[in-house]
């Protein structure tokens, strides 16, 4: 038997932090937009109901809990990801001209999906969502513990600078986690290989 | 006979505040939301006390954290005036034309752990040692600006009263019906200062006359204004906001 070809498109342990991402990534979304309502920097408002929390100090301690899971998990994730060539295998930054082709091709619906291997604008995107969560963690230290940790503080500008990013990170990994999910609407097969146990795809399938 | 018994003891009316407090402290009021639809599935959404005990006991685990981060010889950063915030925003559990004046004959008491217990006239806090700041108030709300305060280092009023320095807590009692609590090693903080200027001028009623904490290491609801009393006690005090739910240590 060839062990390639039975080769998990996500192994488990990928699987298993993804979920685990998705709850606590959830929870510090929805709550931070409760957060964000009690003193808004920016002329809108989240829908009241989209809030986590249900008062601002409820959804400080949920904000403040969830930390830990998305914290917890992201490490691990980090730590999985060098260890076990994850990052080396299916996050290699690709090369500009390869973007480009791809995001054309991406554009025009003609970009075909192999389940486990990534094509160059998921790479991109990938770890350009690892890069903000890891820039979220520390401009969320960073208006936690101004004070504590008023280098990392000063390093984004300040207090309320580094507040005004947060929010603006916020609406990035929100904005990724849209086209993420529309793009996982389109091919349902990949919500499943990262459910159960899929093989990855040896070739071309468009 | 009957009638009397099916008129209503107490009318909605006036529990209404009482009733609105006590649903505040659950952290999950609002249960129809997309938020916690989406994360509570499993979770029993009747009662919520499971949810509400674990995110307690993070807190209290958070609380910890706070504590073994905080250095009492770290500064908060400090400004030029020329930073200072114009106008400064009024900010209570109140609106600002609930301001309450400052009580005839008014005296700090302290009480606890402390060796002396005689109360403290205006006259006798001003002739002690004073220092002044201008730092960042940090809104609970994400908000924040810069004041200028002075006043009596929080330490060096600890000592004249002989507080016991290794106590847990000071709690501060306001006569606005405010409260709030900190740890020893904040109080000791050099910056925590019992403000009674701000801005050069003896405190006004809306900025805590006659006397107010100023904490610059934790959240501006644990700067509480118009002070009556102060105890120094290893029993939990709580305060205003802490026994909804805010986070008890708020550091920053």
């Amino acid at each position: 038997m060839d062990r390639h070809k039975t080769r998990a498109a996500h192994p488990v342990a990928i699987r298993i932090m993804h979920w685990i991402g998705v709850y606590a990534m959830g929870c510090m979304i929805f709550s931070g937009w409760e957060i964000y309502n009690a003193s808004p920097s920016l002329p809108f408002l989240f829908p009241a109901w989209t809030g986590l929390g249900g008062w601002l100090g409820g959804a400080l301690a949920w904000h403040l809990s969830a930390m830990w899971l998305l914290f917890a998990d992201g490490i691990a994730y980090l730590i999985y990801g060098f260890a076990s060539g994850h990052f080396r295998r299916d996050l290699k930054p690709p090369r500009p001209t390869e973007v480009g082709h791809d995001l054309s091709a991406a554009l025009h619906f003609r970009l075909g999906h192999r389940i486990g291997h990534y094509n160059a604008v998921q790479r991109v995107l990938y770890a350009g969502v690892i890069v903000a969560i890891m820039l979220q963690v520390m401009t969320g230290l960073s208006i936690w513990k101004p004070v504590q940790f008023g280098w990392l503080a000063g390093l984004f500008g300040g207090y309320p600078i580094a507040r005004g990013i947060h929010l603006t990170i916020m609406l990035g990994i929100v904005g990724f986690i849209l086209v993420h999910v529309a793009l996982v609407a389109i091919y349902p097969r990949t919500l499943k290989s990262m459910i159960v146990s899929v093989p990855t795809e040896k070739e071309e399938s468009p | 006979m009957s009638g009397q018994l099916n008129r209503a003891a107490v009318s909605m009316a006036e529990i209404r505040p009482e009733l609105d407090r006590l649903r505040r402290r659950g952290f999950l009021r609002n249960m129809l939301s997309l938020g916690s639809l989406t994360m509570l599935t499993g979770c029993d959404l009747s009662t919520h006390s499971g949810v509400d005990a674990a995110l307690e006991t993070i807190l209290r685990f958070d609380d910890r954290v706070q504590a073994a981060l905080f250095n009492r010889h770290r500064l908060a950063e400090t400004y030029p005036a020329s930073a200072i915030t114009h106008p400064f925003r009024f900010n209570a559990y109140y609106a600002e034309w609930q301001v309450r004046p400052v009580p005839d004959n008014w005296v700090l008491n302290v009480s606890g752990l402390v060796t002396d217990r005689r109360p403290w006239t205006l006259s006798a806090l001003m002739a002690l040692p004073q220092q002044g700041q201008i730092t960042r108030h940090i809104c609970i709300e994400g908000w924040s600006q810069i004041g200028q305060w002075s006043g009596v280092p929080l330490g060096v009023f600890l000592r004249r009263i002989g507080a016991d320095l290794s106590a847990r807590y000071v709690y501060f009692k306001c006569f606005d019906g405010y409260s709030t609590s900190i740890d020893m090693a904040s109080a000791l903080q050099p910056q925590t200062i019992l403000a009674l200027d701000f801005e050069e001028q003896p405190l006004a009623p809306q900025w805590g006359a006659p006397l107010r904490l100023r904490i610059p290491t934790k959240l501006g609801f644990k700067s509480a204004k118009n002070l009556e009393a102060i105890e120094v006690t290893n029993k939990y005090p709580g305060g205003y906001w802490e026994n909804q739910g805010y986070d008890w240590y708020a550091g920053v």
